[in-house]
């Protein structure tokens, strides 16, 4: 599902933030990406959604070169994923609703059928009373759901999340986990990405841990 | 198709939201184009208007001979003859002078003073429509009678209006310029607003693009916007020059009627309309283009 073969990223001014990575995950899998902060965790994810483009080697992701595509077909590349940012980009100028309606506005779904999957995926985060709400009036661990739900609404095949239980208490972080566990088990690939091993050691799943940039064995 | 449908109306009304939001500014940037396009347009009226009635006088050329005050009867009617058998006449209109002082009397309202002269000092006069209306021919054929005795003065009534025409000329391509001008005060105005638009809205921007936004999905709402602020701006110059054309027709129709005209300002027609309203949401567009074309790749995610 993806495979990255000797990825190395170096940032203009000479920061080498991965060396040498290479990796395969398998269609299904939930893997954890660990390491301390700075280790290349955030870079990694971005170079799969081709935020980042690498500096050498060659990433495939559901059989797309990703590190060498080109700008028209990267919006189609990114539908296929569900990405959760460690800062959250959620927008405070509409709903909670409106938030999770972007993603199928952009892909141009149909309006009705767009708002019963909006709705499926606040339920499945536990937001559905708050759909009419602005984001501001939600708490962290909401918000990190909030962001979950604009991940899935789109029914993606991979799932990218960042610190998806960054800045959040060991319940939250529980229950967020526990959203992740139940789309593992519906078969979506997972790349998760924490640098608090604490909570990995709840659940059964591969782990990437990095170090400087490099993959430890 | 319907889909397709359903995201432009949708992007339609979000723009017209917002608009709403900004009520002000929106208002402010609709006028300033407004204005801007109304004086070239509103002068380009102006200058068709006249050109109209110039055209009227230059398409059917007249020469007027003045007599000599001593001429008698007897000479008047011969040159009268005279005129009816010339090869490059086509009609004689003779206007005894007893008739003109009576028309003067009753067109210009000076009948007061008229009557207080001791004596007729109009000539008599006769109007000549020549069969040709070549410049130079007429002025060869005003020499011609010239020259005839008894003939005090003879004026070519066509030449003021070929002079108005040429100048009309030189008026019309002034207005051009001052219009392609204008169109870049109009694109300019809009490049600018849609740069403070995508400054404001940087943050919806960067996500719609990490989740698989299209440029030209991105794009569209500023496309719709600029085109919307040209086509309202457009209409408010419309409406513009058609207040103020009444208003000046109403002045002008006690002025035209001192001196016996009918003249009107045309108000714009249904083709001066529709390429008004064209061609200012075509600019905004563009100016909405440029801007979007200019800012857009500079918000990559990072």
């Amino acid at each position: 599902m993806i495979q990255f073969s000797q990825i190395c990223k170096r940032y203009p001014g000479g920061y080498e933030a991965l060396k040498n990575v290479s990796f395969e995950i398998a269609e299904g899998e939930m893997i954890f990406l660990t390491g301390h902060s700075g280790a290349g965790k955030s870079t990694l994810l971005k170079l799969i959604a081709a935020i980042e483009r690498p500096n050498s080697g060659s990433i495939v992701v559901k059989g797309q070169n990703v590190s060498s595509i080109k700008g028209g077909a990267l919006p189609y590349l990114r539908r296929n994923l569900g990405l959760i940012f460690q800062d959250h980009k959620i927008l405070f100028d509409r709903s909670v609703f409106d938030n999770v309606m972007l993603p199928l506005r952009i892909c141009g779904f149909d309006h009705r059928e767009s708002a019963k999957r909006v709705r499926a995926a606040l339920d499945k985060v536990g937001l559905l009373k708050r759909e009419k709400n602005n984001p501001i009036a939600l708490s962290g661990g909401e918000q990190q759901r909030l962001c979950i739900a604009r991940a899935i609404v789109n029914r993606p095949s991979i799932l990218l999340a960042d610190e998806p239980t960054g800045n959040l208490d060991k319940d939250y972080a529980s229950d967020i986990m526990g959203i992740f566990k139940s789309f593992h088990q519906v078969g979506v690939t997972l790349l998760i990405s924490s640098h608090d091993e604490s909570i990995l050691r709840q659940f059964k799943g591969r782990v990437l841990a990095l170090k400087n940039g490099e993959l430890c064995p | 198709m319907k889909n397709w449908l359903i995201s432009h109306t949708h992007v339609l009304l979000f723009t017209l939201r917002r608009f709403l939001t900004t009520p002000l500014s929106s208002l402010l940037n609709i006028l300033v184009i407004g204005i801007a396009l109304s004086l070239p347009a509103g002068m380009y009226l102006m200058l068709k208007s006249v050109q109209s009635l110039a055209e009227q006088a230059v398409g059917t050329p007249q020469i007027s001979i003045f007599l000599s005050m001593d001429a008698s009867n007897d000479e008047v009617t011969h040159i009268g003859k005279q005129l009816k058998q010339h090869a490059s006449i086509n009609q004689v209109k003779f206007v005894p002078r007893d008739q003109a002082l009576e028309q003067l009397k009753q067109t210009t309202g000076l009948a007061d003073v008229i009557g207080g002269l001791a004596q007729n000092p109009l000539p008599d006069a006769y109007v000549i429509y020549p069969k040709i209306s070549d410049a130079q021919a007429l002025e060869a054929l005003r020499d011609e009678f010239k020259k005839w005795p008894k003939i005090e003065y003879v004026q070519l009534d066509s030449a003021w209006a070929r002079k108005l025409e040429a100048m009309l000329k030189f008026g019309l391509l002034a207005v051009l310029i001052l219009a392609v001008l204008l169109s870049f005060a109009l694109i300019a105005i809009t490049f600018n607003t849609i740069r403070l638009q995508i400054l404001t809205q940087r943050e919806e921007i960067e996500v719609s693009k990490l989740i698989g936004a299209t440029n030209t999905f991105i794009r569209r709402p500023f496309l719709y916007f600029g085109f919307l602020q040209g086509l309202l701006g457009g209409a408010t110059a419309w409406f513009i020059i058609t207040i103020s054309l009444r208003l000046l027709n109403n002045n002008l129709s006690e002025l035209t009627h001192l001196y016996a005209s009918s003249f009107t300002l045309h108000l714009p027609s249904i083709g001066d309309s529709s390429i008004l309203l064209l061609l200012s949401a075509y600019l905004g567009w563009l100016g909405a283009w440029l801007s979007v074309a200019q800012h857009l790749w500079q918000i990559e995610p990072r």
